[in-house]
C-alpha cells in the first residue's frame, strides 16, 4: 500500500464525505480554525516576544511563558480538532500540494521545539539573554511559517 | 446607496483590476491580512483573558496593557492597511456583501466597546490594577471585546463564499441586508 492509497482510504472515511457532502460545514470549521489560529498566535508572540526582550520585561519569562501555556495548548488542540476534519476531507488534493507538506513538515519541527526545546529552557531559568532571544526568533520563523504555508495551501 | 457610487468608482481603477487579477500580490496580501490576526486577536486576547482574570492573575493590568497592547496597535494597523487593498481590490462585490456588511458593524461594535473601556471604566484603574479578579464591569468588556473579535474573524472568513452574492437568486431578506440592485439583477 503506497502513501498515496492510505491518503485515499483517509479522504474516504464518512468525516471527510460529512463535510464535503455539507455547503457549511468546510467554512464553518475553517473559521473556528482561523480563531484557533489568532490564539495560538497570541500565545506564541507573548512568549517569543518576551523572550527577544521586546513585552513584559519587568515580568520573568519563565512566568510569561506558564500564564500562556495553558492558552498555547488549548489553541492547538482547537487546531488540531479542526485541521484534521478539514484535511480528512480533502486528502488527495493535500498529498499534491507542496505548501501542505511544508506546513505539516514544520508543524512537527515547531511542536518538538516548543516542548522539548523552548519551554525546558525558559522554565530552567538560567539560559543567557542571547539564548533566549535566539530560540524566542527560532519559535517565531517556525510557526509563521507554518501559518503562512497553511494559509497557501487554498491558493496552491 | 449612497455608498455604492464609491465602490463603483473604485472598481473603475487600473489598479483595482490589477490586484483582484494579480497572481501573486492578492495572495499575498490576504495572507498578511490572515497572520496579522495572530498579532492583532492575539494580543488583544492575551489582554482581554488578563482582564477577565484567566491569565496573568499577579501582573497589573497596567503593565500588561502597556507591554502588550503596542503590539496589538501595530496588528491592527497591518489589518487594517491589507484589509483596505482587500477591498479595494474587489470593490462592489465586497460593499454587497452581507458578511462584510455584519463584519463591519461588528468592528464598530468593538471600536465603541473599547472607547467605553478606555475613556470610562478604566478611569477608576487604580482601584482593581493588581486585583487578580478586577471588577464584573472590567470582565464585560474583555467578554464583550472577545465575542465581537471572534465574529469579525467567522464573518470575515466567510465573505470568500458566494451563498448570499447579489448574482444568485436570493430571498427579500439577502436583497434587502445586502442593498442589491434590482435591475442589475434581472439584467443577469
Amino acid at each position: 500500500m503506497t502513501l498515496l492509497d492510505v491518503f485515499q482510504r483517509l479522504e474516504e472515511m464518512w468525516i471527510g464525505e460529512a463535510i464535503r457532502t455539507s455547503y457549511w460545514l468546510f467554512p464553518f470549521i475553517e473559521a473556528i480554525h482561523l480563531v484557533g489560529l489568532a490564539l495560538l498566535g497570541g500565545t506564541v508572540i507573548v512568549v517569543d516576544l518576551r523572550l527577544l526582550g521586546l513585552t513584559l520585561r519587568s515580568r520573568p519569562a519563565n512566568q510569561v511563558l506558564l500564564n500562556a501555556r495553558p492558552y498555547f495548548v488549548l489553541a492547538l488542540l482547537t487546531m488540531f480538532a479542526t485541521g484534521v476534519p478539514l484535511a480528512l476531507s480533502e486528502m488527495i488534493k493535500l498529498y499534491y500540494n507542496f505548501s501542505w507538506w511544508v506546513k505539516i513538515s514544520t508543524l512537527g519541527i515547531a511542536i518538538l521545539f516548543t516542548f522539548f526545546v523552548r519551554n525546558p529552557i525558559v522554565l530552567r531559568d538560567n539560559a543567557s539573554s542571547v539564548t533566549l532571544a535566539f530560540i524566542g526568533l527560532v519559535s517565531l520563523v517556525l510557526w509563521f511559517t507554518v501559518a503562512g504555508a497553511g494559509r497557501w495551501i487554498g491558493f496552491s | 446607496m449612497s455608498l455604492r457610487w464609491f465602490a463603483d468608482w473604485l472598481d473603475t481603477h487600473a489598479w483595482s483590476t490589477a490586484l483582484h487579477e494579480s497572481l501573486y500580490m492578492y495572495p499575498y496580501i490576504e495572507t498578511t491580512h490572515v497572520l496579522g490576526l495572530t498579532l492583532f486577536v492575539g494580543t488583544l486576547a492575551i489582554v482581554d483573558l488578563r482582564m477577565l482574570g484567566y491569565a496573568y492573575r499577579t501582573t497589573p493590568i497596567s503593565t500588561i496593557s502597556q507591554s502588550v497592547l503596542p503590539w496589538t496597535v501595530i496588528g491592527f494597523v497591518i489589518m487594517f492597511t491589507t484589509g483596505l487593498l482587500l477591498f479595494y481590490a474587489i470593490p462592489v462585490r465586497t460593499y454587497h456583501s452581507v458578511w462584510f456588511r455584519i463584519k463591519v458593524i461588528m468592528i464598530v461594535l468593538a471600536a465603541i466597546n473599547a472607547a467605553h473601556y478606555h475613556y470610562r471604566i478604566s478611569k477608576n484603574r487604580i482601584l482593581w490594577d493588581t486585583s487578580p479578579k478586577p471588577p464584573r464591569s472590567v470582565r464585560m468588556t474583555a467578554a464583550a471585546s472577545l465575542f465581537l473579535w471572534v465574529v469579525v474573524i467567522f464573518t470575515g472568513r466567510m465573505i470568500a463564499y458566494n451563498w448570499f452574492d447579489c448574482d444568485r437568486p436570493q430571498p427579500d431578506w439577502v436583497i434587502t441586508i445586502a442593498g442589491c440592485v434590482l435591475d442589475e439583477v434581472a439584467s443577469l
